[in-house]
């Protein structure tokens, strides 16, 4: 496992390619509230990039900034080598309370983003019904969202996101409501999926485990302001069995050296007040 | 409500003793549609027994109300008087429904109009907006269009403001949901926010209806007589009291039949969390 | 809302209103709208007539009166209907009959039993206002935690302490809502009441003033009747709301 250095100095890039999302000196302020302060970071491209940290730390507005839902006070964000400007085709969102419409069926909630780009009908029904499946809901697309559980729920969120065929998919702590065993399934099941999916992902969430198990890249924020804290890439290999990931020696030192950076940053925030 | 269950008992004896028999007579009187079809029998009853008295010459008992009643059925004249009440009360409340539905909108999409409007809304629910029925007739004579306003005023406040109600406590989630996808202002408009709104939109519709019945109900009190009002006074006037009390008993009927088919309506289709608590 | 960071009370807004009445008015636009300044002086010529003191007297008195009546028996009913299933299951059917249907139909048949008096008014008043204020109620009872009736009987609190310490204070909230609205009804119901027996109160100085067409002394007795209406439910409001922040921890 190699860590970084500290996200003083430009990242070097990974690969040869242009990144696919990439953030400049970006700020923002909440009225007199600085969240966030100075994010410089790459996002690979057809890489899973998590934003990890303490809750406070920026993380949500950092994602929201990238896909356009709020504006950066200062900086430049840039998606495809060109400057963000709302919300865009090539990025889809997958919320964190699943803001699934409460009278729409699952077919209907999945087709939804196709929707509002005037996809006809039937077109639409048959890529819903394609990730329906791949999301492993399948029977369900006549069912309402209050008939599901909260998993469920989720992967329909997930589905709908897949459905408009984003490059770039942007998740928001999408399995805190969810419970913790299905919170593993979950973090199978993307692994499965991205697997033969060249998506890049930007993945939010405060959990380490979650953050090590699923990324290539795990970007560590501390709060009070936001600020870029770490770069850690957990050298795991992903091709054996799921299972066994959570015992290898790569990711049990990963996990490690991201809580003690954690850990000495909150005994800090401690000590301070 | 619970029935005895005699499953555990032994075999029953054909000779039930007593205690037994007033217990499950108990248990069926119990069952809340034998209770309340006994209320309504006893209501009736004190009505007729009242008439009887009688407590005034003015009060008819309830056989003589329901034959006047079934007699204006029969010649029409009952279903003439609301097809004239029913017209302006069909038209007032539409157009509140379409204006009140816009209006909402409008100030649960723009801070500035909510502020503008919003107080006009909240001080006419509160205030006894009968009051300005007689002035009616000065703008509007004793027409159709009379009215119609009289309906209208009745009804605008609650339809309005529950429309309004409706739309700005639409999930800030689910428009996020929309702009993350890119939808226009069209679309959030008709495929979040109204259907979001609708169990609010259309409890104020249920709302706003009772109301403008009251108001063309009053608009033929006070202005022209026509319609169901027509009845009332013209009987009032030729002292025929059983027709009088027919007639207001046909008015409150129609308008709980109504009410509760639109209740009914309103939770079958639309989900409890979208249904208003008035 | 905000202008150049200054936040604008929503009062704010009716006194553009007022101005637009009052440019509306000074436009002769309609006959029926004088300008808002005409109504200010009259409101002097209607407060200190023997005529609107008297009439004043009449409605306030039938409303006190009425109001104080369906305080009483619908509070009453409401708890009943909150505690006791089979109350709940009759009246219930009656109230909701009654709370949305237009009572203003009745009127007319009070009129010819009752007369034109004072009796007829008070029934008018407690006819309007008392369904909402038993539903109300009913359903503020219910909505006393059941763990708090609970923790009450456990402590061995009598009936009556059961009532007065702790569901009449769990219920509160929505018995103020009630009696709010209830207000509202009532004073809708005061002013029907006496529009259409025409020959008392507010009512008989609204027939006068529209039917001489003397419009500015019309309006501002349209101001103190509503004034008074809003007023009174915004007390309760306020009280409600108060009633409310304690309520909210349930």
């Amino acid at each position: 496992m190699r860590v970084a250095a500290k996200a003083a100095e430009p990242i070097p890039l990974r690969t040869t390619a242009a990144p696919a999302v990439r953030l400049g000196g970006v700020g923002k302020m909440f009225g007199d509230f600085r969240a966030l302060d100075g994010i410089d970071l790459d996002f690979p491209r057809g890489e899973l990039t998590t934003l990890l940290g303490p809750s406070g730390c920026g993380k949500t507005t950092t994602l929201k900034i990238i896909a356009g839902l709020i504006e950066a006070t200062e900086g430049e964000v840039l998606v495809n080598g060109r400057p963000v400007a709302g919300p865009g085709p090539e990025r889809a969102f997958v919320f964190q309370d699943f803001a699934l419409l409460p009278w729409a069926n699952v077919l209907r909630n999945v087709a939804f983003g196709l929707e509002l780009r005037h996809v006809a009908k039937e077109e639409r029904e048959e890529i819903a019904r394609r990730n329906i499946a791949e999301v492993g809901l399948s029977g369900a697309e006549h069912k309402y969202p209050h008939e599901l559980s909260g998993g469920m729920r989720q992967r329909v969120g997930l589905a709908r996101a897949l459905a408009v065929d984003a490059e770039i998919l942007l998740m928001d702590e999408p399995f805190a409501s969810v419970d913790e065993q299905n919170r593993r399934k979950f973090q199978e099941d993307l692994l499965r999926l991205l697997a033969h999916e060249k998506k890049t992902v930007i993945f939010v969430t405060h959990s380490i485990e979650e953050a090590v198990y699923i990324s290539d890249q795990v970007a560590v924020l501390t709060r009070n302001p936001g600020r870029l804290s770490r770069i850690v890439r957990p050298e795991i290999d992903r091709s054996g069995h799921f299972d066994d990931l959570r015992r290898t020696p790569a990711y049990l030192d990963a996990v490690d050296e991201i809580w003690h950076e954690l850990k000495g940053y909150l005994e800090d925030e401690e000590r301070a007040s | 409500m619970t029935d005895h269950t005699t499953t555990a008992r032994a075999p029953v004896r054909p000779d039930l003793a007593p205690a037994e028999l007033i217990a499950s007579a108990l248990g069926f009187l119990r069952r809340v549609w034998v209770m309340r079809t006994l209320s309504i029998l006893f209501v009736l009853g004190l009505w007729e027994w009242a008439g009887r008295i009688p407590v005034s010459p003015t009060f008819p008992t309830f056989t003589a109300t329901m034959g006047a009643l079934f007699g204006m059925m029969a010649d029409g004249s009952l279903f003439k008087a609301y097809g004239e009440t029913l017209k302006p009360m069909i038209v007032g409340v539409g157009l509140c429904g379409i204006f009140g539905v816009a209006l909402g909108l409008a100030m649960g999409l723009s801070r500035r109009f909510e502020w503008f409007t919003l107080p006009v809304w909240v001080i006419s629910q509160a205030a006894p907006m009968a009051a300005i029925i007689p002035l009616i007739t000065f703008v509007y004579g004793i027409g159709l269009g009379a009215k119609v306003v009289a309906v209208v005023i009745m009804a605008a406040p609650i339809v309005v403001l529950n429309a309004y109600t409706g739309i700005r406590n639409v999930n800030a989630s689910l428009l996020e949901m929309g702009a993350a996808f890119m939808a226009t202002r069209a679309q959030r408009i008709f495929k979040i926010i109204l259907p979001a709104a609708s169990g609010l939109i259309f409890a104020g519709f249920r709302l706003g209806l009772a109301q403008g019945l009251t108001g063309a109900v009053l608009a033929e009190l006070l202005i022209t007589p026509t319609g169901v009002g027509d009845l009332i006074t013209y009987s009032r006037s030729i002292a025929d009291y059983p027709a009088m009390f027919a007639s207001v008993f046909s008015i409150i009927v129609f308008a709980s039949v109504a009410v509760t088919l639109l209740q009914r309506l309103e939770t079958r289709v639309f989900r409890p969390d979208q249904r208003a608590t008035d | 809302m905000t202008i150049y960071g200054y936040r604008l009370p929503p009062w704010l807004a009716l006194g553009i209103w007022a101005a637009l009445w009052e440019i509306v008015g000074q436009l002769d636009v309609i006959m029926l709208i004088p300008p808002l300044s005409a109504v200010f002086a009259a409101m002097g010529n209607v407060l200190l007539t023997h005529s609107f003191l008297e009439a004043i007297g009449i409605t306030l008195e039938a409303f006190g009166i009425g109001m104080a009546l369906s305080l009483f028996v619908g509070i009453t009913v409401g708890v009943a209907m909150g505690r006791i299933r089979a109350v709940d299951n009759v009246m219930g059917m009656w109230i909701n009959i009654f709370e949305s249907s237009p009572i203003t139909a009745v009127v007319p048949l009070l009129l010819a039993v009752l007369g034109f008096g004072m009796q007829t008014m008070v029934v008018t008043v407690f006819l309007f206002s008392v369904w909402v204020i038993a539903l109300d109620t009913q359903v503020g009872v219910k909505h006393a935690s059941a763990s708090l009736v609970e923790m009450a009987r456990s402590f061995g609190a009598s009936k009556r302490d059961l009532y007065a310490k702790v569901i009449f204070w769990a219920a509160l909230p929505e018995i103020l809502a009630g009696i709010r609205l209830g207000v509202i009804r009532g004073v809708r119901g005061v002013v029907i009441g006496q529009l259409l027996i025409a020959i008392v109160g507010v009512g008989f100085l609204f027939e006068t003033y529209s039917r001489k067409f003397i419009m500015p002394e019309f309006w501002a007795l349209v101001l103190i009747v509503f004034g008074f209406a809003y007023g009174l439910s915004e007390t309760i409001g306020m009280l409600e709301r108060r009633v409310a922040r304690y309520a909210s921890v349930r």
